[in-house]
């Protein structure tokens, strides 16, 4: 096992994360350089991503590192039973770090035990997708030049959405104000809450995207899907009440900078995308500099 | 009644362990993670036996055997309330609360259908993040498993 594995949010001490933002600006200002030169990464995706794949392996080109690894595991020898211990073990000879996505919760975790070389979690499931949290980090200090007293707005499925939770969890070492914008079947869940209670931040809820986001330095869109729905007729009425269109931005704050994970569905209208606060393309390119950073800080590299 | 007239509502052990203070609903529970339905020790039980603290509780007595540290553990997952009592030659020689350990590791399921600890071979370890109700957060998946949903392996 190596402590330097990134697997959960929660591994990253208030420290680790401005560590990493710092790294992540020099590597905006020279993404091509050869800083692994000679490193072999493996790239498991045992489910397929083509997103954080191809964002992973440009990070990973661009520092001159190698690549091996697979990108659906229909075509290895999981598909024929291999557990993934033995995956591990074996990949785990040839490589420097491994990158893994895994469809099951917990999987790099166990990986990262398993391991001797250190583990990066491109995503278990439904549970950690760190590095999506770290270029949501990069994204907000980027645009606000700093992580300390935001007001932050989380609007769509704060109930499944995990990108939330992370981000959420990450935040909280930076004093914000959070505002929950959900139907109340996709409300926060009470751990959150109850979390943020324990470190006395401040949270409001509310049903509806209205002028509270004002008052918001960041507005974090999530998709509401309809697969979330045991009843239809619910999906049905609350769809188009967390939808955001260009006029609602009118009386925002100008450093305001709307966030979406992507891919977005139909909770952004598409007349938003020409607004300067529209920041949901240039938060996918952050994710290249925050990955090139996060794997400086794995392989403890210096400059 | 008495703690020790109510200890005497089942009959007497020689040498062993009496585990009393189990709620009446939890007697099978603690059979199974004993694992005392297939040990050749003499065993006897009472269930439904008035109880002030309890309303109604069971006592396991098992003769000639004594817990080891892993065996409390799994005892106090899924009978926190339970008190040991160490009998030699017919005496109590020491009483012991069961004390939920901070780490639980090899001896419960996690809660999470996803979970690689459910799908592969791996050995289940959770922090016990609360103790009354206990409360188990998986190492691995990171969700939680309460007291109503541990299911000892
Ligand atoms: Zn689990």
């Amino acid at each position: 096992m190596n402590n330097c594995s990134l697997i959960s949010i929660t591994d990253y001490s208030r420290e680790d994360i401005l560590d990493v933002l710092k790294s992540a600006s020099r590597f905006e200002e020279c993404p091509n350089n050869r800083l692994l030169e000679g490193k072999v990464v493996a790239s498991l995706f045992f489910e397929p991503s083509t997103r954080t794949r191809l964002s992973f392996e440009t990070a990973i080109s661009r520092m001159g590192g190698r690549i091996v690894g697979f990108s659906d595991s229909s075509s290895t020898s999981t598909s024929k039973g291999e557990s993934l211990k033995d995956t591990i073990k074996m990949v785990d000879n040839y490589c420097d770090l491994i990158v893994m996505r895994h469809p099951l919760e917990g999987a790099a975790r166990f990986a990262s035990e398993v391991a001797s070389v250190p583990v990066i979690n491109a995503g278990d499931g439904a549970n950690q997708h760190p590095t999506q949290t770290m270029l949501d980090l990069y994204s907000i200090y980027k645009t606000q030049g700093r992580l300390e007293n935001l007001e932050i707005v989380m609007v769509g499925d704060l109930k499944y959405g995990r990108t939330v939770h992370s981000l959420l969890q990450a935040m909280s070492h930076f004093s914000p104000v959070f505002h929950f914008i959900s139907p109340r079947e996709l409300e926060m869940p009470p751990a959150y809450k109850l979390y943020l209670d324990g470190l006395r931040i401040p949270y409001h809820e509310h049903r509806e995207l209205d002028n509270v986001i004002n008052q918001a330095d960041i507005l974090y869109m999530t998709r509401v899907q309809r697969e979330r729905f045991a009843d239809l007729l619910e999906y049905e009425k609350v769809k188009n009440v967390y939808v955001l269109r260009n006029s609602m931005l009118a009386g925002t704050k100008e450093n305001l900078r709307v966030l979406h994970p992507l891919p977005r569905v139909n909770e952004i209208n598409e007349d938003v995308d020409e607004n300067k606060k529209a920041y949901y393309f240039d938060q996918a390119r952050n994710g290249v500099y925050t990955r090139q950073a996060i794997i400086f800080k794995t392989l403890n590299l210096t400059w | 009644m008495t703690a020790k007239k109510e200890l005497l509502q089942v009959s007497a052990v020689e040498n062993g362990t009496v585990i009393d203070h189990i709620p009446a609903r939890k007697l099978f529970d603690v059979i199974n993670v004993l694992g005392i339905a297939s040990c050749d020790n003499t065993i006897t039980f009472g269930n439904n036996l008035a109880s002030r603290k309890l309303g109604k509780k069971a006592i396991v007595k098992i003769s000639d055997r004594y817990l080891v540290d892993e065996e409390i553990d799994k005892l106090a997952l899924v009978a926190p309330s339970a008190k040991i009592n160490i009998i030699r030659n017919f005496e109590v020689v020491e009483k012991k609360t069961v004390n939920v350990p901070r780490r639980v590791e090899g001896i419960a399921r996690c809660v999470n259908p996803q979970c690689i600890t459910n799908h592969q071979n791996v050995r289940t370890r959770f922090d016990v993040v609360g103790s009354t109700p206990i409360v188990l957060r998986c190492l691995y998946c990171e969700k939680l498993t309460d007291q109503e949903h541990i299911e000892i392996l």
